[in-house]
């Protein structure tokens, strides 16, 4: 009979091994429901994880989809490592991406690198300010986070929508919901010929390196780790779980308001209704197999953003629906979930 | 007091090369014992040696890996505690097992097979309670009850069921000297009976009063079998730790200095509906002395701890001056920078994060004293003073970079009590400075205590081990109801007059608490 039973002390090589198992795992539960739904297995993973990096521009859409993640898996981390759950990144990056194209529309046919600087700024605080509700609530109230953060992200959805409906629609664009196409000096300059990856890439890096060196180096992320380990401990030592609070919801809001500007001065090149594919969710994903490690969130931003492609693809050439994608970001997190149990378990065979 | 010869000579419970092995440490290795009918058996160790892993096989907690128990001559194999229960093994925990919002009768209900008429019970357990000296009121909710009560009630729980063998585990650790008595007085009349009682305790005055037998566990093994009453404290310490036991040096203190800590007419209400509020005390303590805070456990020394220490700030200043400065407000941090340590009861999560390095732990207080440079960590000033903590203070472990959670209760107790003096402050407040510590580190701790008090330092120490007190203390005071005594110097008291202030009975301590005093005198 297998049994699970406890280990003496948490395996240290399970806790990196178990995201790898989880992906290894999500391959294998991929292969089985494409051959569920009758196409060749086959030729549902060279299509799904091989073929949208054929070439140069399928690189670049890699980096480019990974980039949201990245910024927003960073933001996140840093308060998942003080057990600040902030859930609704999805809503942070919508009221960031407004913010920012309401300085991008209000100098709509002017000139300067100012523009896009304020955007940037605009950006972070829009998402920083709607991180600020759950924060305040919570520093108050005592509310749950998780639960008012989430809610908040409908709520963006929703203003956004009205925005575009109102306020931000074009003049000009026969009652599209949707506003004026950014100007050049409101758009993100091209990194490399031949692909739309931008400049928010080099946000996303410096992002990890500043991440990096706030938790390891820094008192303030010290801080922050004992208030995640041991609640105690943190006010035995005198740090403000309030301070906490308000630094792990700001930073997330904060990165994924540079996301969502980000996205909306790239890709998208305006404001819409649709300007994330659950990006702020997604992130959540990523920063969980990253193990809250910023070397880590590099690479799981870049599967993520494979799924994504993947997806696409997959509705291109198979004919399947779009979530698709969602249920492969669904199978990584409980396989990483399931396998995270090896890190405190181990299996035995014992007879009777 | 001896046991009658004769029919007492059979033996009740044995025990066989007992052997349990958990992942990292063999708990039991190869135990045997014996416990006769109508027998005080005491088992003596220190923390960790087994005692306890021990004490749950019989009860069915646990399960042996070798080795064979016999029950009244029958092998048995114990699978769970009704199992015990059944054959007529009764058990008293450390941590009691009661509902607080239930009534006496109900817990006990709860404990027992079948249904059960709750008026026949509660006549029954004011039988027991009367024939054993264990006054109790069936209806009375347990959160209303005194420790004392509790453990009364426990005990009940375990005679209704007429045991044959009732365990005990450190069942002093929570009472007066005086309530110490009374419990010696029910278990000598239970033994005298024929019941059989396996003693659990570290306190070696206890076990040479009260046992007849005595069997001392080190590491997980028997290191000897001994009559207690043949024996010294000290021939049994040197079985129980392997060596001499240490004696601490304490001469008469010096000059008192200046006022360290001054609290006045501190008053706390507490949110907990089982706190207990704090009112309005005072107290100084100088430069140069230990003042010691003694009470059974759950009067106010939580909430006193959590006011002085800053983890439950006041609305107001003026209540606590920390070196002449009003600091009620202040963080925890703020009075460190005062020149504040504390040393709290939970070492594990409080005192110390489990899962970071000691380096990292020693970061969490220590790092006023140049660890940070425009907020970042300098990681070899705090190495620096991690290596010095664990040489000065002989902490047993696997290098700086250890776990706080590998190491054992007593190193993890020396290296907090480092990280705090190491710091050199003006003012010290330790709680429970040796709980769950073993012997020699117990020693070591004291001796540290005093040589800081020596040096200057102003130290309070709030501990339920009067013994303790008695041993370190310039001046002790008591703790009862959420109200401290006046203080007094220790030449001029004994344990027997804290012992009965610990009830809440010194002089000028006011009618209305006299009278709830008498309810925890008896306890």
């Amino acid at each position: 009979m297998l049994r699970l039973e406890p280990r003496a002390q948490p395996s240290q090589l399970m806790s990196y091994a178990s995201p790898l198992l989880a992906i290894v795992l999500m391959l294998i539960g991929g292969l089985i429901l494409f051959s569920a739904l009758g196409k060749d297995p086959v030729e549902g993973f060279r299509i799904f994880f091989i073929s949208p990096l054929s070439d140069i521009y399928g690189v670049g859409e890699l980096f480019l989809k990974a980039t949201p993640l990245m910024l927003i898996a960073i933001g996140l981390a840093v308060g998942f490592r003080a057990n600040i759950w902030n859930i609704g990144a999805e809503g942070q990056y919508i009221m960031g991406g407004v913010a920012g194209s309401a300085v991008a529309l209000y100098f709509y046919e002017s000139e300067g690198p100012h523009i896009l600087f304020l955007m940037i700024v605009a950006g972070s605080v829009g998402g920083m300010l709607w991180a600020s509700i759950p924060a305040f609530l919570k520093t108050r109230f005592n509310t749950n986070e998780i639960l008012v953060s989430l809610m908040l992200v409908y709520v963006a959805q929703l203003a956004v929508s009205w925005l575009v409906h109102g306020p931000m629609m074009d003049p000009d664009g026969f009652n599209f919901p949707q506003s004026r196409m950014f100007e050049e000096s409101a758009i993100l300059p091209i990194l490399i010929k031949g692909t739309r990856l931008n400049a928010a890439f080099l946000f996303a890096l410096s992002a990890l390196v500043v991440g990096y060196i706030f938790m390891y180096r820094s008192f303030l992320g010290f801080q922050m780790q004992v208030a995640g380990n041991a609640k105690n401990a943190a006010r035995y030592a005198g740090f403000s779980a309030k301070r906490m609070v308000w630094i792990g919801l700001l930073s997330g809001g904060g990165m994924a308001g540079i996301a969502g500007i980000s996205e909306v001065a790239g890709p998208m090149g305006q404001i819409t209704e649709h300007i994330s594919s659950n990006y702020g969710f997604a992130a959540i994903i990523v920063a969980f197999v990253a193990r809250l490690n910023p070397i880590g969130i590099f690479f799981a931003s870049l599967l993520m953003a494979l799924l994504y492609l993947g997806g696409e693809q997959a509705q291109q050439y198979m004919n399947l629906p779009s979530s698709i994608s969602n249920v492969f970001q669904g199978m990584l997190l409980m396989f990483l979930l399931g396998s995270d149990v090896f890190i405190n378990y181990r299996l035995t065979w014992k007879r009777g | 007091m001896t046991p009658d010869q004769g029919a007492e000579n059979e033996v009740r419970l044995e025990l066989n090369g007992i052997t349990k092995i958990y992942p990292a440490v063999i708990a039991n290795d190869d135990v045997n014992l014996k416990v006769r009918r109508g027998e005080i058996h005491a088992v003596l160790g220190e923390n960790g040696a087994g005692k306890s892993t021990l004490m749950k096989m019989i009860y069915g907690v646990a399960r042996p890996d070798a080795g064979e128990m016999k029950w009244e001559g029958e092998v048995v194999h114990v699978e769970n505690p009704a199992h015990a229960r059944s054959l007529g093994i009764g058990m008293v925990f450390q941590h009691f097992s009661l509902f607080e919002t239930l009534t006496v009768v109900e817990n006990v209900a709860l404990a027992l097979p079948g249904n059960i008429d709750l008026r026949d019970l509660s006549i029954r357990i004011s039988e027991v309670s009367h024939k054993y000296g264990l006054p109790v009121d069936p209806q009375r909710l347990v959160h209303a009850l005194s420790v004392g009560e509790r453990q009364r009630v426990e005990i009940i729980r375990c005679l209704l069921q007429d045991p044959k063998l009732l365990i005990m585990d450190e069942p002093t650790s929570v009472l007066t000297p005086q309530a110490v008595r009374k419990l010696f007085d029910t278990l000598r009349q239970l033994a005298h009976e024929g019941c059989s009682i396996l003693y659990i305790s570290h306190k070696l005055d206890e076990i040479q009063e009260l046992c007849h037998v005595a069997t001392v566990l080190r590491n997980g093994k028997v290191t000897g079998d001994c009559i207690p009453s043949k024996e010294t404290p000290e021939s049994m310490a040197s079985l129980m730790i392997g060596k001499e036991l240490p004696v601490c040096q304490h001469e008469v203190p010096t000059e008192l200095g200046e006022v360290r800590l001054r609290l006045n007419g501190l008053t706390v209400v507490s949110d907990d509906p089982f706190g207990t509020s704090l009112k309005n005390i005072d107290l100084e303590i100088n430069s140069g002395e230990i003042f010691g805070i003694a009470g059974v456990s759950g009067n106010g020394q939580q909430e006193l701890l959590y006011a002085l220490s800053g983890e439950e700030p006041l609305t107001q200043n003026e209540p606590i001056v920390i070196c002449g400065e009003a600091a009620g407000r202040k963080l925890p941090d703020a009075r460190r920078a005062l020149g504040m340590g504390f040393v709290p009861e939970e070492r594990l999560g409080r005192g110390a994060v489990p899962q970071m390095s000691l380096a990292e732990n020693v970061l969490l207080t220590a790092h006023g004293g140049g660890m940070l440079n425009k907020g970042m960590i300098q990681f070899e000033q705090m190495y620096e003073f991690t290596r010095r903590c664990i040489d000065k203070f002989d902490v047993k472990c696997g290098g700086e970079k250890a776990a706080a959670k590998s190491l054992s209760g007593g190193n993890l107790q020396k290296f907090i009590m480092g990280r705090e003096i190491l710091q050199m402050p003006k003012l010290l407040v330790v709680a429970q400075p040796t709980w769950g510590v073993d012997v020699g580190a117990a020693a070591f701790i004291r001796q540290e205590l005093i040589d800081m008090r020596n040096e200057g330092t102003a130290i309070l120490v709030i501990s339920e081990e009067l013994e303790e007190l008695f041993e370190i203390s310039d001046r002790i005071a008591v703790i009862a109801g959420g109200k401290l005594s006046p203080p007094k110097k220790l030449a001029d008291t004994s344990i027997d007059e804290i012992g009965v202030w610990m009830s809440g009975m010194w002089p000028d301590s006011g009618k209305a608490d006299a009278k709830s005093g008498e309810r925890q005198a008896d306890a």
